[in-house]
């Protein structure tokens, strides 16, 4: 229980930093416990089920959904924008 | 001329299939039949509306307007009989509906055991969305249940009920739980879990008949003799493909729906795809039968373009699932099987493939890390099965692995020698630059 919610914490964090939500279509069983946990209620199995990373404006990458979804479809990438700032800031 | 295809069956094999139809004959007439009220939901999630973790509304993942907005039409009905001279189906009702192209994608149904009783309002399995909702219903007024079975289903039926706080006791024929997928470890792994969620596990229990009471279940009885009192009995032995229909229609049956690699049956205008098709591939020159939701999805796509007149062979891919059991994360993948016996079981199971269990010509690894673990079984050439359970790291690397038939020979030695460095080995093979040289 413990190692789950710290688990669930350390990826909220990592994708808070810098991240998207990419899903795999083929393991999703659209059962919408992603879109169900959304606090921003993004309807995330609809990007999930066709393969379309979670492009949405509102998205907080708080990577609840990553963490809920019970056949790991869904993960967090590193996005490029931030991989640029770094590099932009040279430091 | 527009053509006009009917498909028979609202679930992934079928709606996949309408909307691929759609995609490739923009002026074709397709029709859904289906013969439950509610639009396309998601069967895998019924799980987890028996668990609370969903409510009913988050199954539906697509708005009804979905089937408007691709021009499919719907019908609510079941479809009662094929006339192939005069390319027509018969509704409930009487009413019938002509086709140019037919699909039959009507599924399996739940198999119940030949005993005493089983018959009694309380015993329940899991098709469907009106399934889970009896359960639910029932479980609101039942204090204590029993669940018989194998595979995922019985584990989430047994899971299901005791997040309800019903007393729930699993009863096993033999001595461990999936013995013909999962190795003795494994399944201790997943019942040590069960258990410690609270289900009471029953070995070397043999179901003998149901006991009722004004028409209820009101107690099991074993074949030892011993009786245990509870309200509700779930089943979970098997699935049965749906084929009286195809039959009534004189195609050709085996377990399932028999046809070709491109989903045709022996009638060419007539096709069946997912859990009610068996499936001729020609890698191993069998008919082969799964039921899994994505294999379903990848079936309805190929055959609804097939319908649309492409001819397509299917390429069929290792089959795959990932769930969760016993709330331990599993993938499965390809052939798989630990060579024991399904001794709960009497068909194959919903989440199941038949391919899992083929006795392929492999030497299996484990990688045993506590609640961690992997087997892989390794061919002479290539990765032909793998399971993960817990840390899911290796999941997709393996996945890949074997869907792409990756050459393992360089390091073949280096995997049957030592186990524990699987994953750095695996990792290395799909991306050999993040992870150096082989």
């Amino acid at each position: 229980m413990l190692g789950g919610l710290l688990r669930r914490d350390s990826q909220r964090r990592q994708a808070m930093a810098a991240g998207v939500v990419v899903p795999e279509p083929e393991r999703c069983v659209e059962c919408g416990i992603c879109t169900f946990n959304c606090p921003l209620g993004i309807d995330v199995r609809a990007h999930a089920r066709v393969g379309k990373a979670v492009s949405d404006g509102y998205c907080l990458t708080c990577g609840d959904c990553v963490a809920r979804c019970p056949r790991g479809t869904l993960r967090l990438e590193t996005t490029d924008v931030f991989e640029a700032s770094r590099g932009l800031d040279g430091r | 001329m527009t053509r006009r295809y009917i498909v028979v069956g609202n679930g992934p094999a079928g709606v996949s299939a309408a909307e691929t139809i759609r995609r490739h004959d923009g002026a074709g007439v397709v029709t859904i039949v289906g013969d439950e009220k509610v639009p396309f939901y998601s069967r895998p999630g019924l799980a987890y509306l028996l668990t609370g973790t969903i409510p009913e509304k988050m199954l539906f993942s697509r708005p009804e307007t979905e089937y408007a907005r691709q021009r499919l039409q719907r019908e609510v009905g079941a479809v009662q009989a094929i006339d192939r001279g005069g390319h027509r189906v018969t509704l409930q009702g009487g009413r019938t509906l002509p086709y140019d192209r037919l699909l039959l994608a009507v599924g399996a149904r739940a198999l119940r055991p030949r005993i005493p009783g089983i018959e009694l309002e309380g015993v329940v399995s899991l098709d469907n969305l009106e399934d889970a909702r009896r359960i639910l219903r029932l479980a609101r007024r039942a204090r204590r249940a029993c669940v018989v079975g194998g595979g995922i289903t019985a584990v989430e039926l047994a899971e299901g009920l005791a997040a309800q706080h019903l007393e729930t006791h699993y009863l096993m024929r033999k001595d461990r739980y999936w013995g013909g997928v999962l190795e003795p470890a494994e399944s201790a792994l997943i019942e040590d879990r069960l258990t410690g969620e609270r289900i009471r596990l029953h070995r070397q229990t043999d179901l003998a008949a149901v006991v009722g009471r004004r028409g209820r279940v009101a107690a099991v009885e074993t074949q030892s003799g011993e009786r245990l009192p509870c309200d509700l009995l779930a089943v979970a032995i098997g699935t049965a493909p749906r084929v009286e229909l195809a039959r009534q229609a004189g195609l050709a049956t085996g377990r399932g729906i028999l046809t070709d690699a491109e989903f045709r049956t022996e009638d060419p205008d007539i096709f069946a795809a997912g859990d009610v098709a068996e499936v001729f591939d020609p890698a191993t020159g069998e008919h082969v039968l799964d039921s899994l939701w994505s294999v379903a999805i990848e079936q309805g796509r190929a055959a609804g373009q097939n319908l649309a007149g492409a001819a397509q062979p299917y390429r069929r891919q290792a089959p795959f699932n990932v769930t969760r059991i016993g709330g331990v994360t599993t993938t499965l993948i390809g052939a798989v099987g630990s060579g024991g016996r399904d001794d709960d079981l009497v068909a194959l199971a919903r989440g199941d493939s038949q391919a899992w269990r083929q006795r392929l010509d492999a030497f299996a690894v484990v990688s045993d890390e506590g609640a961690n673990r992997v087997r892989l079984h390794l061919g002479r050439e290539h990765v032909v099965g793998a399971m993960v359970m817990g840390d899911q790291t290796l999941s997709r690397p393996l996945q890949q692995m074997i869907r792409d038939r990756v050459d393992i020979r360089p390091v073949r030695e280096r995997l049957l020698r030592d186990p524990a460095h699987m994953a750095q080995v695996v990792l290395s093979l799909a991306n050999p630059e993040a992870h150096g040289a082989r």
